[in-house]
């Protein structure tokens, strides 16, 4: 069902929030730079980037809490320009959960709800339903300094989510739990989201947490999108080496564009005797030009036996390191020119004959289209 | 380490202690003392408190006292928390620093340059000195200790709070009173019996500014004392200590207490 949900490819699709061309200037450093990004209704939209990328303040601007210096956002038909956080549909989560320390759990998530005037009756009903929904309902009144870490952020989203906002921003939602409960609670959003048909837009720093979650991402950095995808296709193919670098792991080896032959491009190195050959196509590239061929480590094959005549995409090294990880085994394997490759092999069956050891030379080879090539 | 005191370290915790409070204790045992001359004891009695109730003069004073202690307590806690709200969030502002040495100055002017200034003042207004003189100028000078009881729990304020609050739609004077103000209450409450306290014990301002018909309670134990010792004031200087004693330990522990939470809130 999810898997149809792509508003972004239909022309015709009309965003619920549109930056366009925001800037957000403090002093003199820039926060964020000229930028512009559709995020549309039902989403659930990750922004993506190391910290002091610009990713909260653009957030917070959303919120009302910034004004941006040039450019506008719009929600739906509104422009946001001028309207003070309390006049927006929008609401958010922080990441401290800034829960309301002299009030109960339910009085924390009826505040939203008192301040719009709704009789008391409906605001029971609706705290109750908020209560069952994040399962805190023998806890509603107890205070948050009797709670747990866990526990408060289900308060913090409760809260967020009983004016029924046209958008929920969540600030690093997950930032504060451990390993364990992180991972049920992306799962628990995830359904929320779903079931409620909701717009969300997260701001995160942990790229595995953004690729769980997220419809699409935008890569933040430096104050501007990178990329805005969906996360396969930040994967797989990411535009810039930042991107390579900062969503998973990556090895990169840079060579100077040969030339093109029946659609492949031949990329001379100083890591292969044999130019590569990378079946990139939609990369524009002329002779000479530097670029960088990006190749995950799962995508490459380790094998101690030479591969047979003619075969491409050849790298020569002996293994360096191995960590044995239980599902997956991580070879670092040394190249002649000091490169360190990253290899990693799923473990399908329990014992191997003769598993490759340290010190071993071994061939290590990777299928054109494994690769993408990334101008520098 | 070793924790235990040692023989010195008793010895100079007593002399300092009664260096400290030895001459108060003094006070207060004699407001107690049967005989009417005051260095001499005849033994225990609480006559002179009774006394000092029948003494019409004295309970004026007292009664103007707390009137003046109250009510510039209140102006000051007002104004002291505006200004303690100025400091910590306007940011920097044209004329900070000046607005911040302006608001401390009270602390450190000499009492009697606060005085004089505030008398020439109302003298140059053609205000008349009395009831309202009096309270004016325990304004101007409680106000800035309850700027620095408030202002020091606003540094450790958890601004997301009031974010939160306006996110969810409150707007700002709403928030202001619903979740800012509760938070606060506790220092501001400390700022107030801080203010308080300082007003009923103060001598030298409350002579420069009262007039007829209005007279503190330590001027009139000052000018009683003039003639002569009597164990009615005693009695009273014994009530005087009694409340301001109250007033500062649950001031410090107000304020002790409302550190505390916002520290823990923080986790």
């Amino acid at each position: 069902m999810r898997r149809s949900f792509a508003p972004w490819a239909n022309p015709d699709a009309k965003p619920l929030i549109r930056f366009e061309n925001v800037t957000k200037r403090f002093g003199d450093s820039t926060a964020v730079d000229h930028l512009s990004l559709n995020i549309f209704e039902g989403e659930f939209f990750c922004l993506l980037g190391p910290s002091g990328c610009g990713k909260t303040t653009l957030m917070r601007m959303l919120a009302g809490f910034e004004t941006p210096t040039e450019g506008t956002i719009t929600l739906g038909d509104q422009n946001l320009a001028g309207v003070p956080p309390y006049r927006r549909p929008v609401n958010m989560m922080f990441q401290s959960y800034a829960l309301f320390p002299h009030m109960s759990v339910e009085k924390n998530i009826a505040f939203g709800l008192k301040q719009d005037g709704m009789p008391k009756d409906q605001i029971a009903d609706r705290v109750g339903e908020m209560l069952r929904l994040v399962q805190l309902e023998k806890l509603a009144r107890r205070y948050p300094s009797q709670l747990s870490g866990g526990q408060r952020q289900r308060v913090a989203l409760a809260r967020a989510l009983a004016k029924k906002p046209k958008v929920l921003l969540l600030d690093e939602p997950l930032g504060a739990l451990d390993k364990k409960l992180r991972e049920e609670t992306q799962f628990e959003l995830m359904d929320i989201q779903h079931d409620l048909h909701m717009t969300f837009v997260v701001v995160t720093h942990d790229q595995e947490e953004a690729m769980t979650m997220a419809d699409r991402i935008a890569v933040m950095d430096h104050g501007r999108i990178v990329q805005v995808a969906t996360p396969g296709e930040i994967y797989e193919q990411p535009k810039t080496r930042f991107i390579a670098e900062f969503v998973g792991d990556v090895n990169i080896i840079e060579g100077h564009v040969q030339g093109q032959e029946n659609g492949l491009w031949r990329v001379k190195t100083s890591s292969a005797e044999v130019p590569l050959t990378i079946d990139d196509p939609d990369e524009v590239l002329h002779s000479g030009q530097a670029v960088a061929i990006a190749v995950r480590p799962e995508k490459m094959v380790i094998q101690r036996d030479p591969p047979g005549q003619g075969a491409i995409n050849v790298l020569t090294g002996e293994v360096w390191d191995i960590g044995y990880l239980g599902d997956w085994t991580v070879y670092r394997v040394k190249l002649a020119t000091g490169e360190i490759l990253r290899v990693t092999r799923a473990n399908a069956s329990r014992f191997v004959q003769s598993p490759i050891e340290w010190d071993e030379q071994v061939y290590v080879t990777f299928a054109p289209d494994a690769a993408v090539i990334l101008a520098e | 380490m070793n924790r235990r005191l040692s023989a010195f370290n008793v010895t100079s915790l007593v002399i300092g202690f009664a260096f400290l409070y030895l001459p108060i204790l003094l006070l207060v045992l004699y407001s107690f003392n049967a005989s009417r001359l005051v260095t001499v004891w005849g033994g225990f009695s609480t006559q002179w408190y009774g006394a000092l109730f029948r003494n019409e003069a004295l309970m004026e004073a007292a009664w103007v006292t707390l009137r003046v202690a109250f009510l510039s307590a209140t102006l000051a806690t007002v104004l002291g928390t505006l200004a303690a709200l100025a400091l910590t969030r306007y940011g920097r502002f044209p004329g900070r620093t000046l607005f911040t040495g302006m608001v401390y100055a009270p602390m450190v002017m000499p009492e009697v340059i606060t005085g004089l200034s505030l008398l020439l003042f109302f003298v140059a207004v053609d205000f008349d000195r009395g009831f309202w003189t009096i309270t004016l100028a325990h304004t101007t000078l409680t106000m800035c200790f309850v700027t620095v009881v408030v202002q020091s729990r606003l540094m450790t304020f958890d601004r997301s709070l009031e974010e939160a609050a306006m996110d969810l739609g409150a707007p700002p004077l709403r928030t202001f009173f619903s979740v800012t103000l509760p938070l606060i209450a506790p220092s501001i409450v400390a700022g107030f019996l801080l203010a308080f306290t300082l007003s009923m014990d103060d001598l030298v301002i409350a002579s420069f500014n009262a007039g007829p018909g209005a007279t503190t309670l330590p001027i009139k134990i000052y000018s009683a004392v003039r003639l002569g010792l009597s164990p009615e004031v005693n009695a009273a200087s014994a009530i005087l200590i009694g409340i301001v004693t109250l007033g500062v330990i649950s001031a410090t522990l107000l304020s002790k207490r409302s550190i505390l939470s916002s520290r823990r809130n923080a986790h």
